[in-house]
């Protein structure tokens, strides 16, 4: 039995096909990966003849003191011009608008702290992108993929559980 | 150690709450002075703090501090070559070029007078320098800065009465504003513009300001209300 890497493995993870990658529309995608490559191979050349100073490296002192020296944006104040009733409509134009730029960049804040972050949208694609992948293997491959543990498990299960003819006694 | 809330005097030391779990930076206002991790006050006033790690102290003061990024009324009191020299109220005449206005061009330039009132917003500000005004946003608009033009009235209140005028916890100008029509002009260096219909009206709506500085917000409603009745005639 031809052992497969685990689902961790990187065969696991969807890999474009050489025949694929030679058609025209895929050559930017073969370029970057050779562009990748040929910068790993340069980074090693560089490693081995980069001279380091060879001491602990200095440590930059946290700084976690801002010092502001305005009391506008500490007291959230308005803006110094208005107009009230009408008086001078250009001026009340503009302290709506700035109003609806406050609210918006307000309101654009606080859906920042209640929406996913990047870093969550990434990991939750990662596993969508496998589940996508396990639509386009047959049944046959999905199951040979996972370890051989798990197939024994498995293929103990499916004995137990498949349904035989059962010969009716005679009587 | 000061507490938040009580009077501090300079010298005092301010023990901040730091924990280290807190990613957020402490913020220090004015009136606070930090060296090192000793944060020292340096004017007489109320330890303020607020959510999430803001410290500064309250006072009341007149003598206006030149800081970068407020919005100031200022005087224009010389023309020398490019530049005219505003007087804002600091311990220096600010600088204010020509080309900083809304449409001016080396061809074109604004129509700006000695005497002038002007609202603009220092751009720099710093100890051992002039500071600059200027009469234009970033991205090349006046955004209501500028002369200010066609009469009114200024006077000058002090600082803390112009903060309380602009927070928007404040209902002075709101209240004023149901009533009367009116437009005013606050300078972070505690100069306020008014101008209203007439010149009874400018006068109530200015001494009304200038009365608010320690009243709270059911007092100031009442106040207005009394005024509006003066002016219309009841009484």
């Amino acid at each position: 039995m031809v052992k497969m890497a685990g689902p961790h493995g990187s065969s696991s993870k969807t890999k474009l096909s050489k025949n694929l990658l030679q058609m025209k529309f895929m050559k930017r995608c073969t370029v970057k990966a050779e562009q990748v490559q040929n910068e790993e191979e340069r980074q090693r050349v560089i490693d081995d003849e980069h001279w380091v100073l060879d001491i602990p490296e200095l440590k930059q002192k946290e700084n976690n003191f801002v010092t502001e020296p305005s009391l506008v944006p500490i007291e959230d104040l308005k803006f110094g011009r208005m107009s009230f009733k009408g008086f001078n409509p250009e001026l009340e134009k503009l302290v709506k608008r700035l109003e609806t730029e406050g609210e918006l960049a307000a309101s654009e804040e606080r859906e920042k702290i209640n929406s996913v972050d990047d870093e969550e949208m990434a990991n939750r694609y990662e596993s969508l992108v496998g589940t996508i992948a396990k639509k386009f293997t047959k049944k046959r491959q999905r199951s040979s993929a996972k370890d051989d543990e798990q197939e024994e498990r498995d293929s103990v299960k499916r004995k137990k559980s498949k349904k035989e003819f059962m010969k009716p006694s005679d009587d | 150690m000061a507490e938040v809330g009580s009077v501090v005097l300079p010298g005092d030391q301010v023990r901040l709450m730091i924990n280290t779990e807190d990613s957020t930076r402490f913020v220090t206002g004015p009136g606070l002075r930090r060296d090192s991790d000793q944060v020292t006050v340096s004017k007489a006033g109320i330890l303020k703090h607020k959510e999430p790690n803001i410290y500064w102290v309250d006072s009341r003061q007149k003598r206006y501090i030149p800081t970068k990024g407020e919005n100031v009324i200022g005087i224009v009191t010389m023309k020398a070559g490019d530049v005219f020299r505003v007087d804002i109220g600091g311990s220096e005449q600010a600088s204010l070029s020509y080309l900083s206005f809304e449409g001016a061009t080396k061809r074109n330039r604004p129509d700006v007078k000695i005497g002038d009132l002007v609202f603009g917003r220092l751009l720099v500000s710093n100890k051992d320098m002039e500071p600059e005004l200027v009469c234009i946003s970033s991205n090349g608009r006046s955004n209501g800065m500028g002369v200010i033009r066609d009469g009114g009235f200024m006077f000058t209140v002090p600082l803390n009465l112009i903060r309380k005028l602009l927070s928007s916890d404040c209902n002075l100008l709101k209240t004023l504003g149901h009533h009367l029509p009116f437009e005013v002009a606050i300078g972070m260096n505690g100069r306020v513009w008014v101008k209203g219909r007439s010149v009874r009206e400018t006068i109530a709506i200015s001494n009304a300001i200038s009365s608010a500085e320690f009243m709270d917000n059911m007092q100031i409603k009442m106040m207005c209300n009394k005024l509006v009745d003066a002016l219309t005639g009841f009484t």
